[in-house]
């Protein structure tokens, strides 16, 4: 059913979070390793607060840029409910790498639905691997709160090739220079931190 | 050759600086818009926003008179505007190539229709490209140019979403160093298209097109990919990824151009198999034409006509086996989008539901205040028509049903295509109300700039519409002007200008609140006193992201909060609460 040597991350959040800035470090990390890489996401109406997602796969080929159903190997999300909303994209073997932040959509914020309870326990009752990670913690830590998904990157890239060296290489290419230190910190934060 | 990493419209944008262009116009939409935000880097092209897609057109038909290689870009529904000048220019023809690139959105991620561009390439008789991904954005459109300028026509490139907005690795090409010879060029029998020189025009196209399909029989853009077995598949544009994917071990006859069809090559491929698929997005376009060659296929019998496609839907098509998916089994808040905290429009949306307006809507961010809790949009159709819903809509009521009714637009799609119906509006007298929401950007696609904010698309000051004097110039006797963030005073004014028996028009004027930051002043966010707070929510009917409602502990009462992280200090949640709960955070 898989295609042989190819990788899918599925990232999950809300709009605003940086998912966008994540995705192109990712993208260009796995391109500077010699892989086929492709990337999908959705720009426009999807950013002003709502859902979004991007599709990052990675191998030897890659034709389609979308996951299917059941196909992701990593579920690396940015945000609690979010990440659960696209677990059926995730394999029953894959790996979640997940922020342990909570943002109330429209409808809690209004008091009319109630977020959902006890996500990460939902997480590990129907997959082996999650990791939780403190990113907004992490990123107080490295200095500004904003790098919080620099934070996450840190954290996923213990389950990826590419060396740490690689990883601070893309960062710099993409984040502008007076940003690069507390981004550096924040990735290294992300990549020590226990999950 | 550099390889990098490229989104398709990052692609095209290569493309155009590698093929020598030196004209690029458009008005953005998505998911075209970064086209020209990514050729503004290149700084020999001379790249404009035009206030639509038919002067965008207009300007790039005229570059190209003048010998300039010329790239306009536009959304799917873009071309509708620009249909007009398209369907002649394919009988004129070019000097300069041109490159119109229309942007489809399948699954309407952020869009009104569903239309497959196609079509138009067919009935204005105009070759298209399709391609796969970002390295065949680069090479179709750059290939694009030397075929405008060979066969003397317009070519139309069609992208999608997932190739717009999909990053893949590219090899760059070199940039051609030798840009064309611009200049007058007098040729009234090419380009002046009275029905005398358009008759002798059309045969040409015909011709044109004929000679095209035998050509792009033997073009490595249409291309045989040998596969295992009798299924044959013929595809283009991004569901050829998801075939390929689908049924590796297929033959695939894989189009980049899908007008005018290769009918020999399609012939040679489809006699080969015994069974034929056509799997394509959106409409049956290249399935109909096989059919009507005479070869049985299969295609939108299966796979769905509506949405994208993925390569989950396409094996859910065809019954073959799917992975098993987790299950989430409880019934999830949904994430919509939804206007920023801070939003200049959303004072007003507020005082038109308490107004009981009804409102025709328009195209831009302020369509979300049909969303709860605002709800307070009643239509939403194109492009500048909630002017000319609101005139037909006056004409079938009653006096008191008129006085309700309210057009809301923005001020880029004011500029695009609404003053035409303001003047009809005045013109023939009807007593609806305008409200001009002035954010004084293009804020849906990304905070573009237009011909009243100010600047250019390379940043540049320039001369800036007045919209007032516009709208009075019009005939509009009342123009009225005010601040959204004052709540009191809008809410006034709407009301009073919806009482008058004559078109008028409300200009809120109040830039976005993601513009340039420099320009605008920064407030200290606000917070909630609980103590104050009464519970009575009347805050949350603002539907601010920033506004949270916080549930009492067992049997207490809740009570507001605000996230400092998202405030703006805009401050109209205070104006809304009658007991003073809200207060401004002291600079720490």
């Amino acid at each position: 059913m898989k295609n042989d040597g190819i990788t899918n991350i599925l990232m999950a959040g809300v709009g605003g979070q940086g998912t966008l800035l994540a995705s192109e470090i990712l993208s260009e990390v796995l391109m500077q390793a010699g892989y086929d890489v492709k990337k999908a996401e959705v720009h426009g109406m999807a950013q002003r607060g709502g859902s979004v997602v991007s599709h990052v796969r990675f191998g030897p080929k890659v034709y389609s840029a979308i996951i299917p159903e059941g196909g992701a190997d990593i579920l690396f999300g940015f945000e609690l409910l979010e990440s659960y909303r696209y677990l059926p994209l995730l394999a029953p073997q894959g790996t979640v790498v997940v922020n342990n932040l909570r943002i109330a959509p429209p409808s809690v914020a209004l008091g009319r639905e109630t977020y959902p309870r006890d996500i990460p326990d939902k997480l590990r009752q129907r997959v082996a691997d999650v990791r939780l990670v403190d990113g907004l913690q992490l990123a107080e830590q490295a200095g500004d709160p904003r790098t919080v998904n620099t934070v996450l990157l840190g954290a996923l890239s213990n389950l990826l090739d590419p060396s740490p060296d690689q990883w601070l290489a893309a960062i710099k290419a993409l984040v502008p220079e007076r940003f690069q230190q507390v981004n550096l910190e924040a990735f290294d934060l992300g990549r020590a931190a226990k999950a | 050759m550099q390889k990098t990493v490229l989104s398709g419209n990052e692609a095209f944008a290569r493309a155009a600086y590698e093929a020598g262009v030196q004209v690029a116009s458009a008005y953005p939409g998505t998911p075209s818009t970064e086209i020209l935000e990514n050729i503004r880097q290149y700084p020999r092209i001379d790249a404009s926003w035009a206030p639509n897609e038919k002067v965008a057109l207009e300007v790039g038909i005229g570059a190209s008179m003048g010998g300039a290689r010329t790239m306009v870009t536009m959304k799917h529904v873009g071309v509708n505007v620009a249909a007009d000048p398209l369907f002649t220019f394919a009988y004129t023809g070019v000097r300069g190539g041109l490159v119109l690139v229309a942007a489809d959105d399948p699954e309407m991620h952020s869009s009104q229709n569903e239309q497959d561009s196609r079509h138009y390439a067919r009935a204005a008789k105009v070759p298209m490209f399709d391609p796969a991904d970002s390295q065949e954005a680069l090479e179709l459109t750059r290939l694009a140019f030397a075929v405008s300028e060979e066969f003397d026509t317009p070519i139309m490139l069609r992208s999608t979403t997932r190739i717009s907005h999909s990053k893949s690795v590219v090899t760059l090409g070199e940039p051609c160093e030798q840009l064309p010879a611009t200049g007058l060029q007098r040729d009234p029998a090419k380009f002046v298209m009275l029905p005398g020189n358009a008759r002798i025009r059309h045969p040409f196209v015909e011709e044109r097109l004929e000679r095209m399909a035998e050509w792009a029989c033997d073009q490595p853009f249409n291309r045989i990919e040998i596969g295992k077995g009798e299924l044959g598949i013929i595809t283009a544009g991004v569901a050829y990824q998801y075939a390929r994917e689908v049924f590796p071990d297929a033959s695939i006859l894989k189009l980049g151009l899908v007008h005018p069809l290769p009918t020999r090559l399609i012939r040679e491929f489809a006699e080969r198999f015994k069974t034929l698929y056509v799997i394509e997005e959106l409409d049956p376009f290249i399935e109909e034409q096989v059919r009507a060659m005479g070869f049985q296929v299969v295609g939108k019998d299966r796979v769905p006509i509506c949405g994208e496609l993925t390569p989950g839907r396409l094996r859910k098509a065809f019954d073959l086996e799917t992975p098993e998916a987790l299950e989430v089994g409880e019934q999830l808040p949904a994430r919509p989008p939804n206007m920023c905290p801070g939003c200049p429009h959303r004072g007003v949306f507020y005082a038109l539901n308490r107004l009981k307006a009804f409102v025709t809507g328009d195209i831009g961010c302020y369509t979300l205040g049909f969303m709860p809790p605002l709800s307070a949009m009643d239509t939403c159709i194109c492009m500048g028509a909630s002017i000319g819903n609101a005139t037909g809509l006056s004409k079938v009521l009653e006096a008191d049903a008129q006085q309700k009714l309210v057009a809301v637009i923005g001020d880029s799609t004011f500029l695009h295509t609404g003053v035409n119906g303001l003047m009809d509006m005045v013109y023939n007298q009807s007593p609806a109300t305008v409200i001009i929401l002035d954010n004084s950007t293009t804020g849906m696609t990304g905070r573009q700039d237009h011909p009243s904010s100010g600047y250019t698309l390379s940043g540049e000051k320039t001369y800036q519409v007045d919209l007032e004097a516009l709208c009075r110039s019009l005939g509009v006797n009342s123009v009225r002007t005010v601040d959204p963030y004052l709540m009191a005073e809008t809410q006034q004014v709407i009301s009073e200008e919806m009482a008058r028996p004559e078109t008028s028009v409300v200009i809120t004027r109040r830039p976005c609140v993601l513009i340039k930051h420099d320009v605008l002043e920064k407030k200290p966010p606000l917070f909630v006193d609980a103590d104050q707070c009464t519970a009575c929510k009347a805050c949350l009917k603002l539907g601010c992201p920033a506004i949270e409602w916080e549930p009492g502990a067992e049997g207490g009462k809740g009570f507001a909060k605000v996230d400092r992280l998202l405030c703006t200090g805009c401050g109209i949640c205070e104006q809304v609460c009658k007991f003073g709960a809200f207060g401004v955070c002291n600079e720490e």
